[in-house]
């Protein structure tokens, strides 16, 4: 680990000068600290944001809530407005991690957290995540834990958080503020970039840019909500693929379907088209079929990682016939209960 | 005094006759509350007084030379203190009981990932960092193979063993299974790191090292240092966890050494994670051809078990896949080869039940197949194929529990309730049972310890060392149990070299064999007391301060106006030739498989087995129940993942390399011991257990698969994607 300044910030404003002049945010730590301690990231000084208050909590939006940036993970998959009106939120981060990072990783933090492509981690080889330019080792190497959708000849990895899955099938957005003080409001589309020939730029985010919130929408009237994920042990492990579903039926037909992706994609994947073409359709299995057929059209895998199609499949499949009610629900899958 | 004892006989069962009560009871481990608390000190969790910080670097080329070292961007670190290398840095740890230096490269590089150098500093972070700004320059070899099917292949002509015409066998077999499986890597991954601490007093080392075995570490230390054994203590009284990765002495002993030399300063040097993956032996992958071939009544005619291993060149060892093919089964004809592929991976040795963890595999699953196509119960079909002697050797068994256990385990756990294969669903999940033989050879080892008895209590004194399998308890126990004493007046120092030499933790085969050595030397403590009382030794009984015996009686304290001091030292004898001895035991196990991702959960465990007397009932069920747990990583989650362009171990953290999580493991995990003495095995007829639980384990969880899909699986771990992949192939 290199020697670094360590810097607490008061308020927001100080925060963003220091992470303008090329400050690193801090907030639980529970990635960045793992990184710098291989020299993978080695910032000259840390800006501790934890202090600052106001962020950690979790407040009505009009019909919607904002999750301060700073709600630690914890504490956001057990708050009741979370678990009744979101349960897919809850469920994802409930698969995520173990209860020790929990209680400390951020919501802010996990959105950014950075990529577990095991090449990214091991400064010996190639990447061009961390080093612009240097080229990619893990195109021909162990390829088992990497995305095939949105990955670029410069980049096969993965996003590997759970939370932001469901939050893109929430549509939830971002508040930011920049450097300037003048706040934003962007979706998790517009927040994250695909790696093209600059995977190491993986956000819009400006420098002294900081996530001050999540902004969730009102939760949907009678919604099912599912988050499924497939992994390769039951617990504390990322995942191979996984499923974060929205689906509000009406009479027998689906009338409108959320669906992002985990394990799968450069980002947290989600593909308008699949939503489009579920949306007002009778529910089948014919129908689910063809929607997976028309996420995975682009799906670029290797002899490491094709199972992934097949995998991901069935696992859209299995959430649409429970979310659309044509197989029972298992354990995993709610219905979102909004309050009057 | 000092007693050298062979076994060459069965001894009396002494052990059931002392009546003190301490002698299988689950007592706590007495150093438990030191563990739980944080005070007892682990290898790095010393600070002597000036000590600096070593990290190891690493080769970042599969074959080749170092040519030379820059370390100016080092140099600009305030509080580095320098680069280490040189002809005394070794290319791997020592193979277990090798008893001297491991190969000792100079400038040869054989595998991506082997340390090379050491860096050193004032403090851990900046040794850290200096570490990777060190620039190592190359000749480098290219093209090394690093695959298991490529570079040079031999045969282990040691392995070899034929007996009969197993193709003709398997022509005229009622029915025959020939399947070809594969296992893959393996890491001990032990919870602490590889970690030591050097220092030089008055020219010898004080080592504090997290080691298995101090008898030979000790030599193997001073040979790669190029001193003489007196001239290195080594102090490992905790360590945690080992599983084979601490046999032998490995890279942070030598260079802490050599720094701690040079600098005339303690200094400490603690694996990191990745490099404890990159540069301790690792378990081979495996490929295994299994050929069974039976009559229409289920008796085996034919046993075929070939493997191809890997290991680098110059490497002694080759993970005995067959061994428990060996003794398992009968069958007249029987093929056993194995095959070695010269690799550049990191090197291979020895990981908890070297052989059968991963060979039983493939006989346990092939049995079972065997079954279904006769028909046949598969507990059924292991009755009828119980040898008589040993198939290979002729010896007879010592005390061998494995019918036993195949029909209580079956009665236990319900095994005639197993559905039909593939007819039990709840929701998506797909439910089965299955079911595996039990087996793991047992070995004696020379060992030696001193107890002495005083008035204030009694004290044992051994190298022996305790990796978190409780030799602190049992040795306690035995010891307590031959003097009289209750626990807490027994005293038990491990793991100093100093000590009388021990087996050390290995083999499974510690407790039986240091336990050995404490009982004799109890037992002569015993004769002395009878002496002085003035009895028979036979008639001695010590118990609550007071002796009596022939019809007189004393107190215990004044028979001892000076303590006694006993040492013995055991070694196997005549009863190994004549005999052969192994735990054994069944395996149960109910999973559910889900036929949406081919996820794979245990549901119930149950494992039976005989070991001999059970020394101490809660350590001994805790080391099953490990065993039982790393079936089930190796069945379903553990692969160490190389790359196939330099070999380098790529899931080198335990996020990437996979062990059960709580979560993967059931609250149903039952463990029964049968009531059993092995008279031949040793004078206080135990055996080992550490190993017997993963011993067939893994494949009573993959033919509980089958039984709940039908499925085949053949390749492990049988992670969701083989699950899939198989249904895809319509198997």
């Amino acid at each position: 680990m290199k020697p670094f300044d360590y810097q607490r910030a008061r308020d927001l404003e100080t925060a963003a000068e220091a992470a303008q002049a090329g400050g690193r945010i801090i907030a639980g730590g529970t990635n960045l600290l793992d990184l710098m301690k291989l020299q993978v990231m080695t910032p000259e000084r840390l800006v501790d944001i934890t202090r600052i208050p106001g962020l950690d909590r979790i407040e009505s939006d009009g019909p919607g809530l904002r999750i301060g940036a700073l709600v630690r993970n914890s504490d956001l998959s057990a708050d009741m407005r979370i678990r009744t009106g979101y349960p897919v939120l809850a469920r994802a981060l409930l698969a995520g991690a173990s209860g020790q990072i929990r209680n400390k990783a951020t919501t802010g933090g996990n959105l950014l957290q950075r990529t577990r492509c095991p090449y990214f981690y091991d400064p010996a080889m190639a990447c061009n995540k961390r080093e612009p330019g240097a080229g990619c080792a893990a195109i021909g190497g162990v390829s088992r834990m990497l995305a095939i959708l949105g990955t670029s000849e410069a980049c096969r990895a993965a996003h590997p958080s759970d939370m932001a899955v469901a939050l893109r099938a929430l549509e939830a957005e971002v508040e930011t503020r920049r450097a300037d003080g003048a706040t934003r409001r962007l979706g998790l589309d517009a927040l994250y970039r695909l790696p093209g020939e600059r995977p190491d730029l993986e956000t819009t985010l400006e420098p002294g840019e900081i996530i001050t919130a999540v902004l969730l929408p009102a939760p949907l009237p009678g919604a099912t909500q599912s988050y499924r994920k497939i992994r390769d042990r039951a617990s504390y492990a990322f995942a191979l693929v996984s499923v974060a579903a929205v689906v509000r039926m009406e009479d027998a037909r689906i009338a409108t379907a959320s669906l992002a992706f985990g394990g799968i994609g450069a980002r947290p994947w989600k593909d308008p088209e699949v939503d489009a073409m579920l949306s007002g359709q009778s529910p089948s299995a014919e129908l689910f079929v063809r929607a997976a057929d028309r996420l995975l059209a682009q799906a670029e895998t290797d002899e490491g990682n094709d199972f992934k199609r097949e995998m991901t499949r069935r696992a859209l499949i299995a959430v649409m016939r429970e979310a659309t009610g044509l197989a029972p629900a298992s354990t995993g899958t709610d219905k979102a209960e909004v309050p009057a | 005094m000092s007693e050298a004892f062979k076994m060459d006989e069965a001894q009396p069962r002494l052990l059931d006759e002392t009546g003190q009560g301490l002698i299988g009871e689950p007592l706590d481990r007495p150093e438990g509350r030191l563990k739980v608390t944080g005070q007892a000190r682990y290898s790095a969790e010393y600070a002597p007084e000036r000590m600096v910080h070593g990290v190891l670097v690493r080769a970042t080329i599969t074959r080749g030379r170092v040519t030379g070292f820059d370390d100016s961007a080092a140099q600009a670190l305030p509080g580095y203190l320098g680069l280490f290398h040189g002809p005394r840095f070794i290319r791997n740890p020592a193979q277990g009981m090798a008893d001297e230096a491991p190969c000792q490269p100079g400038e040869s590089i054989d595998y991506h990932g082997q340390p090379v150098a050491l860096v050193v500093a004032e403090s851990f972070e900046t040794a850290r960092d200096a570490a990777a700004r060190i620039v190592v320059h190359y000749d480098e070899a290219p093209g090394a193979p690093v695959a298991p099917d490529t570079g040079e292949i031999e045969e282990n002509e040691k392995r070899k063993s034929v007996q009969g015409d197993l193709e003709a066998a398997m022509a005229g077999a009622a029915a025959v299974v020939d399947a070809e499986y594969t296992t893959a890597g393996h890491a001990a991954a032990a919870m602490e790191p590889h970690a030591a601490i050097a220092e030089w007093r008055d020219g010898r080392l004080l080592m504090h090292g997290s080691l298995q075995m101090i008898r030979f570490n000790k030599n193997e230390l001073a040979d790669a240092l190029g001193v003489s054994p007196e001239a290195v203590r080594i102090l490992a009284p905790y360590v945690g966890g080992g599983f084979g990765s601490k046999l032998g002495i490995s890279s942070e002993h030598v260079s802490a050494a050599l720094a701690a030399r040079a600098l005339e300063r303690p200094v400490r040097v603690v694996m990191s994670r990745q490099t404890v993956f990159d540069a301790v032996l690792r378990r081979t992958e495996t490929w295994q051809r299994l050929r069974l071939g039976a009559d229409k009544d289920g008796r085996l005619t034919a046993i075929g078990h070939e493997d191809r291993v890997s290991n680098l060149e110059g490497e002694g060892f080759a993970e005995p896949v067959s061994a428990a093919t060996r003794f398992l089964y009968s069958a007249p004809n029987r093929l056993i080869r194995q095959h070695i592929s010269r690799n550049h991976r990191t090197p291979s040795g020895s990981v908890r039940a070297p052989g059968e963890a991963v060979g039983m595999f493939a006989l346990e699953t092939a049995m079972d197949e065997l079954a279904e196509k006769l028909g046949l119960d598969p507990v059924e079909l292991r009755l009828r194929n119980i040898p008589e002697r040993h198939p290979v050797t002729g010896q007879a068994y010592t005390a061998r529990a494995l019918a036993e256990s195949l029909r209580e385990g079956a009665k236990r756990f319900g095994w005639d309730q197993r559905p039909e294969t593939g007819s039990r669903r709840e929701g998506e999940w797909l439910i089965g049972m299955g079911m595996a033989g039990a087996g793991r050879s047992n070995m004696l080892v020379p060992s030696a310890a001193r107890v002495t008895l005083s008035r204030d209590g009694a004290l044992v004194e051994t190298d022996m060392t305790d990796i978190g399998t409780g030799s602190y308890a049992i040795l306690g126990q035995i010891a307590g149990e031959m003097l009289g004493l209750p626990i807490d007046k027994v005293a038990v120092h491990l793991a100093d070299s100093d000590l009388p030499g021990a087996s050390g933790s290995g083999g499974s085969f510690g407790a039986s064999s240091s336990g050995s050595s404490v009982f004799l030397a109890a037992r002569k403590i015993r004769e002395i007391l009878a002496q002085r009382l003035g009895c028979k030794p036979e008639e001695l009984k010590v118990s609550g301060g007071e002796v009596s015996g022939g019809g007189t009686r004393a107190k215990l304290a004044d028979l001892l106006p000076e303590p006694i001091s006993a040492e013995a030292k055991i070694e196997k004898g005549k009863t190994a030739e004549s005999h052969f001895s192994a735990g054994f035991g069944a395996h149960f196990v109910e999973v559910a498989v889900s036929e949406v991702s081919g996820e794979i959960r245990v549901r119930r465990m149950l494992g039976v087995f005989g070991i001999g007397r059970v020394l101490n009932e809660k350590t001994a069920r805790s080391q099953a129940v490990g065993g039982m747990v790393w079936g089930v990583g190796s069945a379903l989650h553990e692969e160490l993942g190389h790359d196939p362009r330099t070999g380098h171990i790529v899931t080198r953290d335990l996020a990437n390399y996979h062990i059960p999580a709580h979560a993967d493991i059931p609250r149903d995990m039952e463990v029964v011991f049968l009531p059993e003495r092995d008279d031949q095995a040793n004078p206080i007829q135990s055996k080992g257990i550490g190993e017997l639980g993963i011993s067939g384990s893994g494949a009573a969880v993959i033919n509980a698969v089958h039984n709940a899909t039908g499925l085949r699986l053949r390749h492990f771990p049988a992670t969701p994607d083989k699950v899939l992949a198989g249904w895809a192939d319509g198997r």
